[in-house]
């Protein structure tokens, strides 16, 4: 009589186990929006002269991007994703593209899985070193001429890794290297959607390179869409 | 009875102390060169002796005498290391480690330690390989090969100074070497300490050697944890041979046969010449 409770009970569970992995594609979702509190710091214009080739691509001249503002105190290049409750996912096939075209890193965040490929390429008529800053994976440091086709890497851990090109010092970027798939990077809006979360309780960790990061606690049930903002304080320098 | 008791319980704690030692030298880091195996436990003796000061107790680079050192002393928790014969990227080769003890860096406070034997070099490369978890999940790179070095003609010489211009050395480096080029001023390494440019005017002996190999095989494998980035991909070896010989010109304090041969052109003459000179001249072939 015990044993059969046992084994229906373990039955139930296995069904509702099986229910939960059958309803993943169509899980719930958390959108948000990222804004700023107080002034930023205000994007300084980058001098090019010293390379004539990049600074005539720009008719006005490019401004830093540390910190990218949109309307309505919207922040711009925040990496918003679930940092606890989702499993780890193997890399997609596809690679991510980055670019360096007029002496600036395009996108200026780019956001990739663990183990999934990275393109980079050179569209400039000058030489550039991609030199990634990582502190847990293996620091390289490669020069990529004009016309050299685009190189390829990856990287095994999860880490935020600062990029520069040691020919042209205003030149910075970053990637953003993540160990599932539930992630996006904030545009002009400062919105940012993470759609087909399985029911279960998430930590959302919103990530800026010059305002570091913050974290949430987010309980997905069913297929709901549930709200989450984030706010950070800018610093006038 | 009882002495044979003593005997007994003796001859138990010896075996009890071989296995443990035997375990023990099992977990221990080895280093390999030759016929020469290097054990961390004897390496860790002579790193507490003579290294611990500048690269400090934890092998962090933060040492003692570390404030007042420029360069700052090698981090080996983090691993990250110049002078390579592996691809940009990955560990240096025990032999890499090994050479760079003994030849020192020169313009940097590392001192050549040729005072120590081969036996106690290889100990210490294997006790440098326990001061970070880097050692234990990646394995060393795999060496460049480096081609035999063609002949020197001219041609080759000036090949290489189109190199120098089109790879864009001179951005950092110069146009005539001096390590003055339009970004030198703002380079920093990776730990964002203010660093320069190897000057090729001063003398004939860079950081990772003095050979026309050691030339070739800095500039493929670049030096990680520097701004001087890898060429591997992006140049062909005769080219990367025909820089060599370029960059051995720019030398106008120490005679080499790359210079003597540039200064015999009209073209090469006119412009070591026209160099400015800075400290006192090295070598046979230049007057003083």
């Amino acid at each position: 009589m015990r044993m059969k409770q046992v084994y229906i009970a373990g039955l139930g569970v296995l069904a509702a186990s099986a229910i939960a992995v059958y309803a993943a594609p169509s899980g719930g979702t958390i959108s948000g929006k990222v804004t700023y509190q107080g002034t930023p710091a205000k994007a300084k214009p980058i001098d090019m002269s010293k390379e004539p080739s990049c600074a005539k691509q720009h008719a006005t001249p490019v401004t830093t991007e540390t910190v990218v503002t949109g309307p309505n105190n919207s922040l711009e290049n925040v990496v918003v994703y679930v940092s606890a409750g989702a499993p780890d996912e193997s890399a997609p096939s596809e690679a991510v593209k980055f670019d360096q075209k007029g002496c600036q890193y395009i996108p200026h965040v780019l956001a990739f899985q663990v183990n999934q490929t990275l393109e980079i390429a050179n569209d400039d008529q000058t030489s550039h070193n991609i030199h990634p800053l990582p502190r847990i994976n293996r620091e390289w440091n490669k020069s990529q001429p004009p016309g050299t086709p685009p190189m390829t890497d990856k990287y095994d851990k999860p880490e935020f890794i600062p990029v520069k090109c040691n020919i042209h010092p205003w030149m910075h970027g970053n990637f953003a290297v993540m160990k599932n798939s539930h992630y996006a990077v904030t545009q002009g809006e400062g919105s940012f959607t993470l759609p087909n979360l399985p029911p279960g309780k998430y930590t959302i960790t919103a990530w800026h390179e010059s305002y570091g990061d913050q974290t949430q606690e987010v309980t997905i049930s069913g297929s709901e869409t549930k709200s989450v903002n984030f706010v950070f304080k800018a610093k006038p320098y | 009875m009882r002495a044979t008791k003593t005997v007994k319980w003796m001859f138990i704690a010896t075996a009890a102390l071989l296995a443990l030692a035997s375990l023990a030298s099992a977990q221990e880091s080895e280093a390999h060169l030759g016929k020469l195996t290097g054990h961390a436990s004897a390496g860790k003796q002579l790193y507490y002796r003579f290294c611990w000061g500048c690269h400090g107790f934890r092998g962090d680079g933060n040492g003692e005498n570390a404030p007042y050192l420029n360069p700052t002393p090698r981090n080996f928790v983090q691993a990250t290391f110049k002078c390579r014969s592996t691809v940009t990227g990955t560990l240096p080769t025990d032999e890499d480690l090994y050479n760079s003890i003994g030849r020192g860096f020169n313009t940097t406070n590392m001192p050549s330690w040729i005072s120590l034997s081969n036996q106690q070099r290889v100990d210490l490369v294997a006790f440098i390989k326990t001061l970070s978890p880097r050692w234990k999940n990646d394995k060393p790179g795999v060496p460049i090969t480096v081609r035999p070095e063609p002949k020197l003609t001219v041609e080759s010489i000036k090949h290489g100074q189109e190199l120098f211009q089109k790879l864009e050395c001179w951005k950092c480096h110069g146009q005539e070497g001096y390590g003055d080029g339009p970004s030198a001023a703002t380079l920093t390494d990776s730990n964002d300490q203010p660093i320069r440019p190897y000057n090729f005017s001063v003398g004939s002996r860079f950081k990772c050697g003095a050979t026309n190999q050691d030339l070739y095989t800095i500039f493929i494998t670049g030096l990680d944890g520097t701004p001087m980035p890898s060429f591997a991909d992006v140049v062909k070896p005769e080219d990367a041979w025909d820089l060599v010989h370029f960059l051995r010109t720019l030398q106008v304090t120490h005679k080499s046969p790359e210079l003597t041969l540039w200064e015999s052109t009209k073209e090469g003459a006119q412009e070591v010449a026209s160099k400015k000179i800075y400290g006192t001249p090295t070598g046979s072939g230049i007057k003083q």
